[in-house]
């Protein structure tokens, strides 16, 4: 029994925690971790552009308040006829760069080690890099913005995390915007602008979650950036809004290595205006309609790139709020999704729910302290053999964000956090560990990060 | 033995009068808009994180951005205010105070913050006014009533044209309201920063407002603390409409008021005198 789900993960953890190839046949060592790396989104050039305080976009940064959130959906405008890059200086460069030395410690408990079956708690701790993000966005002329953010992960791998170009206010009208390119999907929850560091609390598993079993060429995330085309608008103070995305079926990798298909992407919310909270109180709801081919042309055993056929769906749903107590901050998500039972590997269509609740406590702008659980249940397993509890996922997250200094011009913020995942004889996919599922599949695996960082940018 | 349940009583009673005392803060800065009202401990913080970076910690404009803005953040310690209903010289009211956080004031930084709540908005207002004891000691102006605007025609633009060269608009404005006047370059402002005129030619907006209700209450009242004056006293109800209508045929814009314009002009073009220190309007 221990065999057959190891054999049922394997693809699984092959694919979340070990280098994978590629569907192009060249190697990728992309692994779960490495693409969260990048938390990207918090702009000091546009402090500088503007002199405005980071506090005037982002409740505390990188989280956009609703300032901010119209700021980005107006394409990076404030509106005051002084967006044009013909009203900077030529010596301005829309550029910020933002790292985070840190200090960490991973405990990951029921690791198979060798010889096998051994077990035991893994402790990993040291002195760490993220890795540095490039972000460049602004304007290229009124109403026409631009991103790029390039990658430098800590061991020199370099990524595109973000290319994409905007036409802002169509027709004069705040409802009709197109951007082309890689972008992060129209997420009310932002995963890139986290305020969470850790392996463990750096990651939603509303958004990344993928059963065991699920087929090799399956990837997905939706905090992932994709390749595409987002068609969105809101009312003028943005409390309305709106995104319908066209996406390859790729995950946003370049090059096309799926095949011919097509994912969509819908968001909505409404904001209010209501209570004495910092920001409006906000409802979305937001769906995703995907699809992951099944089989390729080969040559030599190898899949031809751009040649998957037998496209199978998948679907995530949810609604999410974001609610305001004075200072506190309330978001709720809850999600439902399910794969086609192909994409499962298995008979039937696998299917689950997550429900978090995230907190921020914003003191003052230069003070966060903030808290996230998280818990994820199979409702169907692909495999019908398969533990019920099989992948079940208790997360909670704890953490303290202090910045010593607020102004216009870059940023920094001392980050504590304490996170802790615990996953039903899956290995984590967050948090390090070995990587391997543990031996009984009854077996609850908990995986903790403990992080103290020093969080800049400029 | 029964305590001494006097002595304690009144030591009770000084306790609570002293908690009371402490507990009752001044009267609190409070503005006014619609059904809702603001509080000043409520907009500090607010101000602290939306406001201060220019305006300052002390309200005066010197925030640590100020040297790098042009036009320089407002005074609110003065207090003199560039958008107002009211006559020019007095307060403006809690309204025009929200509406210019809310609009923000095109070409300069101050971007319109309309994402804020309603209440953050009008907390920000009740705190902004503890800057200058005068809110204390004077009231705002009375509002000025906007009379219904009347039937555009060609003849209330071209009278229009004749009170711009007649009131000397152009000698800051240019005469084709380009901002180019022979005035335009040594204007200041009320803390002597050099200042600008409006330039129509700009696009949809103007600093106070985009509507002609605005424009119309703009040179009815001036924009204090910049060398726009006010007009009320110079101008009838009718001539201002009529200014309101010829400044609209200076705009980059397809309003009705450029159509019928360019309509007369295709026309009748050769009878108009240039504006400026030759021309006579028409």
């Amino acid at each position: 029994m221990v065999k057959r789900f190891l054999k049922s993960a394997a693809p699984l953890a092959m694919m979340l925690c070990a280098a994978m190839t590629a569907p192009s046949g060249g190697t990728a060592a992309r692994t779960y971790n490495e693409a969260y790396v990048h938390y990207s989104t918090l702009i000091p050039a546009f402090a500088r552009k503007y002199n405005l305080p980071c506090s005037a976009c982002h409740t505390a940064w990188p989280e956009l308040n609703a300032f901010g959130q119209a700021f980005k959906d107006r394409g990076y405008q404030l509106g005051n006829d002084r967006d044009s890059p013909i009203w900077q200086a030529p010596a301005y460069w829309p550029i910020s760069m933002r790292t985070t030395p840190q200090i960490h410690a991973e405990n990951t408990t029921h690791q198979p080690i060798d010889p096998a079956p051994s077990e035991k708690t893994i402790t990993q701790t040291g002195v760490d890099l993220s890795g540095v993000d490039f972000l460049l966005l602004g304007t290229l002329y009124k109403n026409i913005t631009f991103g790029l953010v390039p990658t430098l992960d800590a061991d020199g791998t370099t990524g595109l995390e973000a290319a994409f170009v905007r036409f802002d206010n169509l027709g004069s009208s705040p409802w009709a915007n197109i951007k082309v390119g890689k972008f992060e999907l129209d997420n009310l929850l932002s995963e890139k602008r986290f305020t969470w560091l850790s392996n463990n609390g750096g990651f939603l598993y509303a958004y990344h979650y993928q059963p065991a079993g699920s087929v090799d060429n399956y990837v997905f995330g939706l905090g992932d950036n994709q390749i595409g085309a987002e068609f969105a608008g809101h009312s003028i103070n943005s409390y309305t809004r709106y995104s319908v995305a066209v996406l390859t079926p790729d995950d946003g990798e370049p090059g096309l290595p799926s095949g011919n298909s097509v994912d969509a992407m819908v968001s909505l919310s409404q904001a209010f205006q209501m209570g004495g909270g910092l920001g409006p109180p906000r409802i979305g709801v937001f769906g995703y309609l995907g699809h992951r081919p099944t089989t390729f042309d080969s040559v030599g055993g190898a899949p031809i790139p751009g040649t998957g056929s037998g496209f199978k769906s998948f679907t995530r749903v949810g609604a999410t709020a974001q609610v305001w107590f004075g200072n506190l901050e309330l978001i709720p998500l809850v999600s439902h999704a399910s794969d086609d039972a192909a994409l499962g590997g298995s008979t039937q269509k696998p299917e689950w729910n997550t429900t978090l609740l995230e907190a921020h406590y914003v003191a003052t702008p230069r003070l966060l302290v903030q808290g996230r659980y998280e818990l994820l249940r199979m409702s169907k397993q692909a495999d019908p053999a398969t533990p019920k509890t099989f992948g079940d996922v208790d997360a909670l997250a704890l953490g303290v964000r202090a910045y010593p200094f607020m102004f216009s011009r870059a940023g920094m913020a001392i980050h504590a956090e304490f996170a802790m995942t615990g996953t039903t004889g899956m290995a984590p996919l967050s948090g390090d560990g070995s990587g391997v599922d543990a031996y009984d599949p009854a077996t609850k695996i908990w995986s903790r990060s403990l992080f103290l960082g020093f969080d800049f940018a400029f | 033995m029964r305590p001494h349940t006097g002595w304690v009583s009144f030591r009770s009673a000084c306790g609570v009068v002293l908690l009371l005392a402490r507990a009752t803060p001044a009267p609190a800065q409070e503005a006014h808009v619609g059904n809702r009202t603001g509080h000043a401990k409520a907009g500090k913080p607010l101000y602290q994180r939306y406001c201060v970076g220019c305006h300052g910690q002390d309200g005066d404009g010197n925030g640590e951005n100020a040297a790098w803005i042009d036009p320089k953040p407002r005074d609110f310690t003065t207090p003199v205010f560039k958008c107002r209903s009211t006559p020019t010289g007095t307060l403006p009211t809690d309204a025009d105070l929200f509406n210019a956080v809310t609009r923000g004031f095109v070409t300069t930084n101050m971007p319109p913050w309309r994402p804020l709540t309603e209440q953050n908005r009008v907390d920000l207002v009740a705190f902004i006014k503890t800057f200058s004891k005068r809110w204390q000691t004077a009231k705002p102006g009375a509002p000025l009533t906007v009379p219904p605007e009347p039937v555009l025609t060609i003849q209330g633009i071209l009278h229009g044209r004749e009170l711009y060269q007649r009131m000397e608009c152009w000698k800051c404005h240019g005469p084709a309201g380009h901002g180019d006047g022979p005035s335009a370059h040594d204007l200041t402002d009320n803390k002597d920063n050099p200042i600008r005129p409006y330039d129509f030619r700009s696009g949809t907006r103007f600093m106070c407002g985009e509507t002609n209700q605005d424009l119309y209450r703009i040179f009815m009242t001036g924009l204090d603390g910049s060398p726009m004056p006010s007009f009320a006293d110079q101008l009838k109800p009718a001539d201002g409409w009529d200014l309101v209508h010829f400044l609209r045929t200076l705009q980059p814009l397809q309003t009705r008021e450029a159509a019928i314009w360019r309509e007369w002009v295709a026309t009748h073009g050769s009878e108009l005198k240039p504006i400026g220190p030759e021309g006579g309007g028409r």
